[in-house]
């Protein structure tokens, strides 16, 4: 063969253009891949602009005369507020390194899904309006005009990024294209364009101190059921606190463990282990909500919500904060907190009570994950733990984008899962860790509407669960975040059926042994837990003849189907 | 026989054509990505039409097991049912097969052995109707199952329901997080 001459390469150089540009494709808001539009009572409870109803799926959003001055002003805004924008705009060389790495593309195919044409969406606005060359050579240097269109296809797409930040471990310049989608979403909001699953819980939160709008009394009872619950299942009755002013630790997590299947499991856990070690701590339901879905639609509607956090420590007079298994919570907490609400000077250094650890890497923020306490109580010995108990699980860890790669957050609950159970093996090395893949449903994406959309951003995080699965019987997807536990439950559903899904503390609890515990033959669910039950009756024979090894085996029964 | 012995004789360059004829259901840049990225995990859409390929083959082939055959279809059949395509587009890459075949056979007179194979690619065909309607039933499912369980708690606690369900099982979505 050899290496070909030059007349050869000219010959196959085909002149013919043969796929329209991006820019000339036009995106069709197709059913299934889009949330409902943002309600007008959401809108105006949060003094958000354009408040009215409409619906993404018709022709006429309802957007106010002067709708492309505004989002123009709204970029200048911010290309001078934010000078990370300003850079992020600016530096792209449209290498390609992230097109491949988004978990949308992967899924969907759609190549207006690959990070970088997906910023490019807003970077051709920037360029027509901000740059000479936009300004003078337009198409000719990736830039366009601002139509309803392009406009309607910004709020598409920008509704299809999960903001997990996979694209930005791979970006040679640093480009945090979340961080694009971010800015994007705020220019959208100016118009009233945000989405109903968004807009709906931040007016809840604004107003009742959670996503959900769950009120003091109802929080309470929620928790009271999981405490009869817990009686049930273990016979040790938990008492938890609510707004006790003089405890030691405020303990906050996401409202979804509070109502929704399986993060009550996760939340009977929190209780369970707090109770047995005699925590001095309390609930607040005020401070109701770890995560933040202000955060999906302003940094000042973020910071807001936020707020009651600190405020809610002040006013409690509690020394330091623990935060349950929360995905985002934890980025905008790790990443926003201090600078928005801080500095928290009132609060001390957080040091565990049990152990006598102080956490330094907290030192700034007073607040740390529930993971990190846990992991250090193991390491210091200090709960009474039986992982056999768990052995009807084959567990994998599915590192929550935020968790993982917001804040560096990867081996405490690895560490955790390992002492509590005895059959874990770790996904792909390369959708694992920084290089984790989002379950497809983040950044207020998991409605029901878009199921569609969800499953295919789901995709490559299911398709890796799917190789444990068939190589080592994985049966159970541990994760330490609220919005993985509601959705993933349905993405392995769908993709790898027979897989739970099940939050870390979830896993503690049932495998720790309490004081004063009943017969405990079922798990948190309330179900039957293989080979518990022959353990027992082992145990009442050997008692019975009095044999002199302690017995370890038991427990039997590994590797059979399911928890669910 | 002798369509047998074309088939395993002519199996990779069949493989090739018809890779490409199935990522021609998808923009350029995208083929190109599912055609040149060999990782599994980096590239589960190319992977899943890779396994379907061969399980296929190796059914009309070597006569593997039908099973087999079926679970592969449904790793593929299952993501073209949520990536936009119509019925028809998501079962398409069945079909192209026998346009690949047909080519590698012409002019070989075997046309009885042929239709007999093509009646059996057919038969796989009506299999991955069957998966592709019970994954868009799955999605509708899914979305049910999440509005239900996200109100089940409540109204439990409201004592507007009592043990209507097994407390505890399913699935459950909700955006409190």
């Amino acid at each position: 063969m050899g290496t070909p001459k030059p007349e050869e390469l000219i010959q196959k150089i085909d002149l013919t253009p043969q796929w329209p540009g991006w820019m000339d494709t036009p995106t069709e808001i197709k059913p299934g891949n889009f949330c409902w539009g943002a309600k007008a009572k959401d809108l105006d409870g949060i003094g958000f602009p354009n408040p009215r109803e409409w619906n993404p799926g018709e022709e006429d959003w309802k957007l106010p005369e002067n709708w492309k001055e505004i989002v123009i002003e709204g970029l200048r805004e911010r290309l001078e507020k934010y000078r990370t924008l300003k850079v992020f705009m600016d530096i792209c060389v449209r290498c390609g390194a992230c097109a491949d790495k988004c978990h949308f593309f992967l899924g969907s195919g759609d190549p207006k899904n690959m990070p970088v044409l997906r910023a490019e969406l807003l970077r051709s606005i920037y360029r027509r309006e901000f740059t000479t060359a936009g300004k003078i050579l337009g198409k000719f240097a990736g830039a366009r005009e601002l139509t309803m269109d392009v406009f309607k296809e910004m709020w598409y797409y920008f509704f299809q990024c999960t903001e997990c930040r996979r694209c930005s471990v791979f970006c040679p310049f640093g480009i945090d294209t979340a961080e694009i989608t971010i800015i994007g979403r705020e220019l959208l909001n100016l118009l009233g364009c945000n989405i109903a699953w968004i807009t709906g819980p931040v007016n809840n939160c604004y107003h009742k101190g959670n996503h959900l709008g769950l009120e003091p009394h109802a929080i309470m009872s929620s928790l009271e059921y999981m405490i009869d619950d817990i009686e049930e299942y273990t016979g040790v009755k938990v008492e938890p606190t609510f707004n006790r002013k003089g405890a030691e630790i405020l303990f906050i997590t996401p409202s979804g463990d509070l109502f929704a299947d399986p993060g009550t499991f996760t939340c009977m856990g929190y209780l369970l282990m707090f109770h047995e070690l005699g925590l001095d701590y309390t609930w607040s339901t005020y401070a109701s909500e770890g995560g933040n879905f202000g955060f999906f639609t302003t940094n000042e509607m973020a910071k807001r919500l936020n707020y009651k956090m600190y405020a809610e420590a002040k006013r409690l007079g509690v020394k330091w904060i623990i935060g349950g298994e929360c995905g985002h919570m934890w980025r905008v907490l790790n990443q926003y907190m201090d600078t928005w609400n801080g500095p928290a000077d009132f609060l001390e250094v957080p040091v565990s009570p049990i152990t006598g650890t102080r956490f330094d890497n907290a030192k700034q923020l007073k607040m740390i994950h529930a993971v990190e306490f846990t992991a250090d109580l193991i390491k210091n010995n200090k709960l009474k733990l039986d992982p056999s108990r768990n052995d009807h699980l084959t567990v994998t860890y599915h590192d929550s984008c935020n968790t993982a790669r917001g804040m560096g957050f990867m081996d405490e609950p690895r560490y955790v899962i390992n002492s509590v159970c005895n059959n874990f093996f770790d996904m792909p090395e390369n959708t694992i860790r920084e290089q984790t893949f989002c379950c497809g449903s983040g950044s207020g994406l998991n409605a029901s509407e878009n199921m569609d959309l969800r499953m295919k951003g789901g995709l490559p995080r299911a398709n890796a669960v799917k190789y444990v699965n068939e190589k080592h019987g994985v049966n159970l997807l541990a994760n330490i975040c609220a919005i993985d536990r509601a959705a993933l439950t349905s993405s392995m559903d769908y993709w790898v059926p027979g897989v739970a899904v099940a939050g870390v503390h979830e896993l503690v609890a049932n495998a720790m042994v309490f004081k004063g515990q009943g017969k405990r033959t079922v798990d948190l669910r309330g179900e039957d837990i293989p080979g518990m039950e022959e353990e027992e009756e082992a145990e009442e024979a050997a008692e019975s003849i009095a044999v002199q090894e302690p017995q370890e085996e038991a427990a039997g029964a590994a590797g059979e189907e399911g928890s669910e | 026989m002798e369509l047998d012995s074309l088939l395993s004789e002519k199996r990779e360059e069949i493989t090739r054509e018809w890779f490409n004829l199935i990522i021609q259901a998808y923009p350029p840049d995208t083929a190109k990505f599912l055609k040149n990225q060999t990782n599994r995990f980096a590239n589960p859409v190319g992977h899943a039409i890779s396994e379907a390929m061969e399980a296929v083959l190796g059914h009309l082939v070597e006569d593997r097991d039908p099973a087999d055959v079926y679970r592969s279809m449904d790793g593929l059949v299952r993501i073209k049912a949520i990536q936009d395509f119509t019925a028809s587009q998501s079962i398409r890459f069945i079909f192209s097969l026998k346009e690949v075949i047909r080519k590698k056979a012409q002019g070989q007179h075997l046309s009885g052995e042929l239709l007999e194979l093509e009646t059996r690619i057919d038969e796989l065909a009506l299999g991955c109707f069957d998966i592709y309607m019970a994954c868009r039933e799955k999605i509708y499912d899914l979305k049910a199952k999440e509005l239900k369980s996200m109100h089940f708690r409540l109204l439990k606690q409201a004592n507007l329901v009592s043990e209507a369900g097994d407390p505890g099982s399913g699935p459950v979505g909700g955006n409190g997080s």
